[in-house]
């Protein structure tokens, strides 16, 4: 076989590989959009769950989802961004930093129901928080921190090393540098990666079955007191969110309509996902535009 | 090549009556266990441009580095021996690095601009360090993009992004950002080689202008450059330098064979 043959078998394998990937997402996505969509109504998206009738909806898991999704994103944007500044503007090169190379990355690779259960015993049953916001931000914190900490490590190393350079010639101290010259030209990643983050905690189930619990107990909108149980923004209270509420549906679910209110939550769960990630996209690039050619 | 003797060296001293703006003496530079500069001792004389030359890997470009400490950055490099700036010794921990960097400039091979507008990009450190007065960075902004030969294309755009310019320009507006920390020296690290022969010709030009302020100490690949602009030239040589005079007499009469061979393009 000649060069030129060889080459044309293999651009075709390649091809046929990628549509086959394109194939199995279009797909699976338009599965779920074509059975859920129909169901999904301004009523579906703000009334409360129903155990035994049909006519539940999903807007308590919906909001239980997003201030989880606030609430862990505002425990771990801090300490990734310090540990992600860290490895990358300091560190250097050693056996330390590998080790902490070396842990995040094992940290990463834990499965989240195990990332769940670790956090039951620790969060739920140690510190005596119980089935709670609080306790399934920390577990989805830990489930979330070594990616978001790889993300920004990442974006901050993509900064060109003469940047630092530039900063430092000024008499900027590395601090300086770092806060005004590498952080700024990394924002565009360090964002991105941040959506990406959220669109994963957000459909993000196993680790929170333990933690946050399965129960979504009425809340009244109208008592925004963090400290009154019953209030929406209470971190102690237990909360079902969206991909919970899917799971449990499927397993346990004794709705007449079952079926019908799991494929409406996941289409608005897919939908919500699919969104961050073009937020990613999107914001990503406005902010580099706006940067670098305004 | 030919093997040359690296104990043949002549190194000039300064008139009597010159003053030094910056001085090393003994400077070696380790990365790790390699010792990429073998001792070098150089004067540099106040108001004057002083070009290094020499060819790739010959270590110029490393030593200009170490003046103001850059090489600090580098993982794992080690300076030893002294860099004498106004009776200090600033290779040494007592002195603050960052204090010192704004009375030794420099500016580098590849046109680094942030990624702010041309204006933030010479007001940034000024405001850092305490410039706040709208009036004053205004005038600066202007006095250092005239010096730099930019002002009359960018005035009108200030504050558009500075990686909207060209090479050139990038890299005019990199001198004006590091003038207009009025330093006492500005390093330049080949500061032509990614531009074109017009600009390389404005630069020349900014640099003579520049003079009567500041000390420039200039590396250089480009020999015609270091003879048009520089008063004297160090010749560096596998770490080392072996000839330090007078521009003109490096050029027409150098004492040493290497520099000759250098000069008149035998190798390089």
């Amino acid at each position: 076989m000649n060069a030129k043959r060889v080459d044309k078998i293999a651009t075709g394998v390649i091809n046929v590989i990628a549509g086959i990937i394109v194939l199995i997402l279009a797909g699976l996505l338009g599965y779920i959009l074509v059975r859920g969509v129909p169901h999904i109504s301004w009523h579906f998206l703000t009334s409360p769950a129903k155990a035994f009738q049909a006519g539940g909806g999903i807007g308590i898991q919906l909001f239980n989802s997003f201030y989880l999704l606030v609430l862990a994103m505002l425990i771990s944007v801090p300490i990734s961004l310090g540990a992600g500044i860290y490895l990358s503007e300091y560190a250097g090169k050693g056996r330390i930093v590998e080790i902490v190379r070396t842990a995040i990355e094992i940290l990463s690779s834990l499965p989240s129901v195990v990332v769940g259960l670790f956090g039951f015993l620790l969060f739920v049953i140690q510190f005596k928080f119980g089935f709670s916001i609080i306790s399934g931000a920390l577990a989805l914190t830990m489930f979330n921190l070594p990616l978001l900490t790889r993300s920004i490590e990442d974006s901050l190393e993509q900064v060109a090393f003469s940047q630092r350079e530039a900063g430092l010639s000024l008499g900027l101290s590395r601090w300086e540098t770092v806060i005004h010259v590498v952080i700024p030209e990394a924002l565009p990643g360090i964002i991105s990666g941040m959506i990406l983050g959220a669109g994963r905690v957000f459909g993000e189930a196993a680790a929170l079955i333990y933690t946050a619990g399965q129960s979504a107990p009425a809340l009244n909108f109208a008592d925004w007191n963090p400290f009154d149980i019953q209030s929406p923004l209470s971190p102690m209270r237990p909360a079902e969110t969206l991909a919970v509420h899917i799971w449990k549906i499927n397993a346990e679910g004794i709705q007449p309509d079952a079926s019908a209110v799991s494929a409406g939550a996941s289409a608005v769960l897919i939908i919500v996902v699919l969104l961050f990630n073009f937020l990613a996209r999107r914001v990503g690039t406005f902010i580099y535009r706006k940067m670098t050619a305004a | 090549m030919a093997n040359y003797s690296l104990d043949d060296r002549f190194i000039r001293e300064l008139p009597g009556d010159a003053e030094v703006a910056v001085s090393t003496d003994d400077l070696r530079v380790f990365y790790g266990e390699h010792e990429a500069i073998h001792g070098v001792s150089l004067p540099f004389e106040r108001y004057k441009i002083t070009a290094l030359i020499g060819p790739s890997g010959s270590g110029k470009s490393t030593y200009l580095r170490s003046i103001n400490r850059m090489n600090d950055n580098i993982y794992g490099s080690r300076v030893t021996g002294n860099i004498m700036y106004r009776g200090l010794d600033i290779n040494s921990n007592a002195v603050d690095v960052y204090e010192m960097r704004k009375h030794i400039g420099m500016v580098f091979q590849r046109p680094n601009p942030f990624a702010k507008s041309i204006y933030d990009n010479i007001t940034f450190a000024l405001k850092r360090f305490g410039t706040k007065s709208k009036a004053e960075l205004d005038e600066i902004v202007e006095t250092t993009l005239k010096q730099a030969a930019l002002w009359d294309q960018v005035k009108d755009q200030l504050h558009k992004s500075a990686l909207a310019l060209s090479g050139g320009q990038q890299q005019r507006l990199c001198i004006a950002r590091a003038i207009a920390m009025k330093p006492d020296i500005l390093l330049m690290d080949e500061p032509a080689s990614a531009l074109d022969p017009i600009s390389t010709a404005t630069l020349e030009d900014t640099m003579m202008a520049l003079k009567d302020q500041l000390t420039i100490i200039i590396v250089t690949h480009n020999m015609q450059q270091a003879a048009r602009v520089s008063d004297y030239t160090a010749f560096f040589y596998n770490g080392q330098c072996l000839e330090f005079d007078e521009t003109r007499k490096i050029f027409t009469r150098p004492k040493i064979q290497a520099t000759d061979d250098y000069v008149s393009g035998n190798f390089g």
